[in-house]
C-alpha cells in the first residue's frame, strides 16, 4: 500500500466515525488509539507489558509466568516514558515460558529464563494466535487451526500458516523481561498467492 | 485503484467517441443501467443479483441447456484470478458484462462472451487486517455502479463500465472484529448490507446506504438494547458482543415492502455465557425496506450453545399446505432442520412446519403452534461441560445457498449428514477484534456405521417430503444453481468435480474436473442467443478447515491445491 492509499483510506474512516458518532453510534475502543509512538515497532531496551487483565500495562517479571502454561499477551513499553506500544495488533507479543532444556539452540538465544517471545499474529490470514495446546506446548491459531512450536522459533507443526512467527528476542534488565533486539522474521500475513499483486 | 487493460482501455475510449464497433466496446457501450424493475423482473439471460432474483431462488429459466444436451458441454473460455483461498462470488451478468470478485476483494469486469477483461478494480486492504474469512460473495448492480463490500468493513461503489472508484464508506471498523463478505442487496434506491465477526464479539446489524451518496438511510442492530423489544432476552452487560451476524445477502418481497436476512449465532458461543433466548441470534428477521424498523422475526433455536448461524436467507416460495396457498419461507438450516414458514403481509413470520433433513441429536420436540425447540441437554455444550452434536458447528448446511425450481417444485440441498462436534465452554474476555468463542477442545467425528458426508438433497415443498439423495462420501460445499433445462450445477467437494444432476430424479448428467475445488456461486446467462454456465473454483475457508478434520479423523491427507479459476462452459456451435 502507498503512503498515499493508506492516508486516503484513513481519512475517509474517520469522515464515517465521525459521522457515526453523530447518530450515537458507539465508537470502537481501539480506533482511538492513535499516539503514532504507541504504533513504533518493540525495539531493544524496550520492557515487556502485559495486554489484557488485570496487570494490563504492567511490566513482565521474569519469573511471573509458570513453565507450559498457556501464553500470555504482551506489548513492548518504552522503559523511559512508560507508553505501552499498544496503537497495532502488529505489536502484539506472545509470550511464554517453556523448560530451558527443551529449547533448540536458536530459541534458547533468544530467550530469558526459559522465556520466549513472538509475534502474536498468524502467518497465515493475521489472526491473533490466542490458542495454546497444552497437550504438545504449542500455540493455535483459532482461526484456520495453525500451530506453531514455541520450543523451536515457532516453526509451523500444524494448519496452512506459510512460515513461523517472527521471534522477538529477549533480556533481563531489572528483574523485567526486556527486548533484546527487534522482531526477526517476516511480520505479519503476505502469502505468496494470497497476495493479487504479485508480489 | 482500477486497472484497465491499455489496449481495451484505448477501444472503450474510441467506442465512446463512435470510432469502434467491436465485439467487446459494443457490450460496454450498449450494458443497460440496473434498475428496479429489471431487478424484480429480470431478462431470462441476465443474472443481476446474488441468487438472480429476490426470492432467492437461485433459478434461471434458460433452457438450451438441458438433460438431453449437457454431456456435450465443453470449456467456452478460463480466467485465472490470481489469488489463492475461497472463491464464492457468483458471476453476475448484464447485458454480456461479468462482474466477479474474488478474495482480497478484487473485482473483474470481464466479457461475459470471450472472458477479455475490460477492467480490474483491487482494494488495498489495511496491512493489519486480520482474514478469520478470507472470501467475498460478489457484488450488487444498481443503476450505473458496482458494489463490493470488503474485509475491511467498507462498501465500495465502482463505475460499471470503467471500473472507476465513485465513493466508498466504512460500515464499521475492521480492528473490533467486524468484517464483510456478502454481496450486497439493492433495491429502492439502497445499498443494504449486514456484517460479519460474531466469533470475535461484534453485534450485528444490517445497514442501508443511499446509492448513489453512499449516506447511510438505515441501521439496525440483530441484538436489541436492553431498553428495546427483545433486549431482555439478554442478561446485563452482555448485548454489545452478543453477536447474530449477518453472513448473507437478504432477500426481498416487493410486494410486503419487506427485506429478509438470516442472522448469525450469538457470543461467546456457549449459550451458558449469555442464558435467555438472546433475541435475534439464530433467526430470520424482517425488515421494513424503506426504514429497517423490524417487523416480524422467527428464532429457529434459543440460546445457541453450537455455533449454528442461521446465515441464509430464507428462499420465498409459495407453497401449498393441507389445501392452502402459503407464501412461504423455506430455510434448509444450519441445525439440521428444513423450516417452512409463512410470510404474513404484515410483515410478521408464521410457522408452518420443520423436520429434519440430516440426522440431528439436539431437538427433542418442535413445539407446532411457535416452532420453538425443547433441547437434549447432553448435547448442548456448557461452560466447562463438553456436549457432543450432530450436525456438526459446520451444520446441515452452511452458508452456502439451496436452490428452488418452479418447474420442479423442488429445493435442493445441499447437506452434510453424519458429521458431528464436540464442544465445551470456558470464561473468555472480550478484547476488541480476537477471538471471542470462549470454547476449548473442539473436535469433529462421524457417526459410527455411516458411510457418506455429503449430499445432494431434492424436497418437494408441497408436500414438504424428500424426492431424492445423492450421497458422497466427500463433505459438500456447493452452492446450488437450478436451470429451466431441469438441471442442478453444483461442486463442493474435495474431489474438484463440477456436476449437473437432473432436477427430476438426481441422477449426475455431466461432471468436469477443474483445477481446485469449488465453492463458488453457479450462474447462467444468454449473450447473442448462446446460453453460458459460469463457475469460479478456488478451494478455501471453511471447506478446507472441514476437510482437514475428516482427515484427521480417517488419518488420511487430501491434497486440493488452492488457486481461484473462472470457468465458462457452452455447447459447441
Amino acid at each position: 500500500m502507498s503512503r498515499q492509499d493508506k492516508s486516503r483510506t484513513d481519512t475517509n474512516r474517520r469522515k464515517m466515525l465521525g459521522c457515526m458518532c453523530a447518530l450515537g453510534v458507539g465508537l470502537p475502543v481501539i480506533a482511538e488509539a492513535q499516539d503514532p509512538a504507541a504504533m513504533e515497532a518493540p525495539k531493544e531496551n524496550d520492557f515487556l507489558a502485559y495486554a489484557y487483565g488485570d496487570k494490563a500495562g504492567q511490566p513482565v517479571a521474569v519469573d511471573d509466568l509458570a513453565v507450559a502454561e498457556k501464553q500470555v499477551f504482551a506489548f513492548a513499553m518504552d522503559p523511559a516514558s512508560g507508553l505501552v506500544k499498544n496503537g497495532t495488533r502488529m505489536n502484539q507479543v506472545l509470550l511464554v515460558r517453556l523448560d530451558p532444556a527443551t529449547l533448540s539452540a536458536d530459541t534458547i538465544a533468544r530467550s530469558v529464563n526459559g522465556l520466549v517471545a513472538y509475534s502474536g499474529v498468524c502467518s497465515h490470514t493475521g489472526c491473533d494466535v490466542t490458542d495454546w495446546n497444552s497437550e504438545f506446548n504449542r500455540f493455535q491459531c483459532p482461526c484456520h487451526e495453525s500451530q506453531f512450536d514455541p520450543s523451536d522459533s515457532a516453526r509451523v507443526v500444524g494448519g496452512p500458516a506459510p512460515w513461523q512467527l517472527a521471534a522477538l528476542p529477549l533480556k533481563e534488565v531489572d528483574g523485567k523481561v526486556a527486548v533484546a533486539a527487534a522482531f526477526e522474521g517476516r511480520l505479519g500475513f503476505m502469502q505468496p498467492g494470497l497476495s493479487p499483486f504479485g508480489i | 485503484m482500477k486497472y484497465r487493460i491499455k489496449a481495451e482501455g484505448l477501444l472503450l475510449a474510441l467506442a465512446a467517441l463512435g470510432m469502434v464497433t467491436g465485439a467487446l466496446a459494443q457490450n460496454v457501450a450498449d450494458m443497460r443501467d440496473v434498475t428496479d424493475e429489471r431487478l424484480q423482473n429480470p431478462e431470462d439471460g441476465n443474472w443481476l443479483m446474488f441468487r438472480r432474483t429476490y426470492d432467492g431462488w437461485g433459478y434461471s429459466p434458460l433452457d438450451d441447456i438441458n438433460t438431453r444436451n449437457v454431456d456435450e458441454l465443453k470449456v467456452a473460455w478460463t480466467l485465472s484470478t490470481g489469488v489463492t483461498e475461497g472463491h464464492q462470488s457468483p458471476p453476475i451478468v448484464n447485458d454480456g458484462i461479468m462482474y466477479i470478485t474474488t478474495p482480497l476483494n478484487l473485482v473483474y469486469a470481464i466479457d461475459a462472451t470471450n472472458g477479455n477483461v475490460i477492467w480490474q478494480y483491487r482494494r488495498t486492504l489495511p496491512f493489519d487486517l486480520s482474514l478469520m474469512h478470507p472470501t467475498n460473495r460478489g457484488v450488487a448492480l444498481y443503476g450505473d455502479k458496482v458494489y463490493m463490500a470488503t474485509s475491511d468493513a467498507m462498501l465500495v461503489a465502482l463505475d460499471a463500465r470503467t471500473g472507476a472508484l465513485v465513493w466508498e464508506k466504512a460500515i464499521e471498523d475492521y480492528r473490533t472484529g467486524y468484517y464483510i463478505t456478502m454481496a450486497p442487496l439493492a433495491a429502492k434506491g439502497k445499498i443494504m448490507v449486514g456484517v460479519s465477526g460474531g466469533e470475535r464479539g461484534i453485534r450485528g446489524f444490517i445497514t442501508a446506504l443511499d446509492s448513489e451518496t453512499g449516506e447511510q438511510v438505515w441501521k439496525t442492530w440483530t441484538v436489541p438494547a436492553p431498553d428495546e423489544p427483545g433486549g431482555d432476552s439478554w442478561p446485563p452487560g452482555t448485548y454489545e458482543h452478543g453477536g447474530a451476524s449477518v453472513w448473507v445477502t437478504g432477500n426481498y418481497d416487493p410486494e410486503r415492502n419487506v427485506t429478509y436476512w438470516g442472522t448469525g449465532n450469538g457470543g461467546p458461543w456457549i449459550g451458558e455465557a449469555r442464558p435467555g433466548d438472546n433475541l435475534y441470534t439464530s433467526s430470520v428477521v424482517a425488515l421494513d425496506i424503506d426504514t429497517g424498523a423490524l417487523k416480524g422475526y422467527h428464532q429457529y433455536h434459543w440460546n445457541d450453545s453450537w455455533d449454528w448461524d442461521e446465515v441464509s436467507t430464507p428462499m420465498l416460495i409459495d407453497v401449498q399446505r393441507n389445501g392452502r396457498d402459503i407464501p412461504a419461507l423455506i430455510h434448509p438450516g444450519r441445525n439440521g432442520y428444513l423450516w417452512t414458514l409463512e410470510r404474513k403481509d404484515d410483515g410478521s413470520i408464521g410457522f408452518i412446519d420443520a423436520k429434519p433433513f440430516v440426522y440431528q441429536n439436539v431437538f427433542t420436540s418442535i413445539d407446532p403452534v411457535t416452532g420453538r425447540p425443547t433441547y437434549n441437554m447432553d448435547a448442548k455444550p456448557g461452560l466447562g461441560r463438553a456436549g457432543t452434536y450432530c450436525p456438526s458447528l459446520s451444520g446441515g448446511k452452511n452458508w452456502t445457498p439451496a436452490g428452488y425450481n418452479p418447474d420442479t417444485q423442488m429445493i435442493y440441498i445441499p447437506a452434510n449428514d453424519n458429521y458431528c462436534t464436540t464442544l465445551a465452554g470456558e470464561e473468555v474476555e472480550y478484547r476488541p477484534g480476537q477471538n471471542y468463542t470462549g470454547t476449548t477442545g473442539s473436535r469433529a467425528s462421524i457417526r459410527e456405521g455411516t458411510d457418506y458426508i455429503g449430499e445432494m438433497q431434492a424436497w418437494n415443498v408441497n408436500t414438504g417430503e424428500k424426492v431424492w439423495s445423492q450421497k458422497f462420501d466427500l463433505a459438500n460445499w456447493g452452492p446450488v444453481m437450478t436451470t429451466g433445462g431441469n438441471l442442478v450445477f453444483s461442486g463442493g467437494m474435495a474431489d474438484r468435480y463440477f456436476r449437473a444432476y437432473d432436477a427430476r430424479n438426481g441422477r449426475i448428467l455431466w461432471q468436469e474436473r477443474l483445477n481446485s475445488g469449488i465453492t463458488g456461486v453457479p450462474t447462467t446467462y444468454e449473450v447473442n442467443g448462446k446460453q453460458y454456465i459460469a463457475i469460479q473454483s478456488g478451494w478455501g475457508v471453511d471447506a478446507s478447515r472441514m476437510q482437514r478434520a475428516i482427515d484427521t479423523i480417517k488419518g488420511e491427507e487430501t491434497i486440493v491445491p488452492q488457486g481461484g479459476v473462472l470457468w465458462v462452459f457452452a455447447l459447441e456451435d
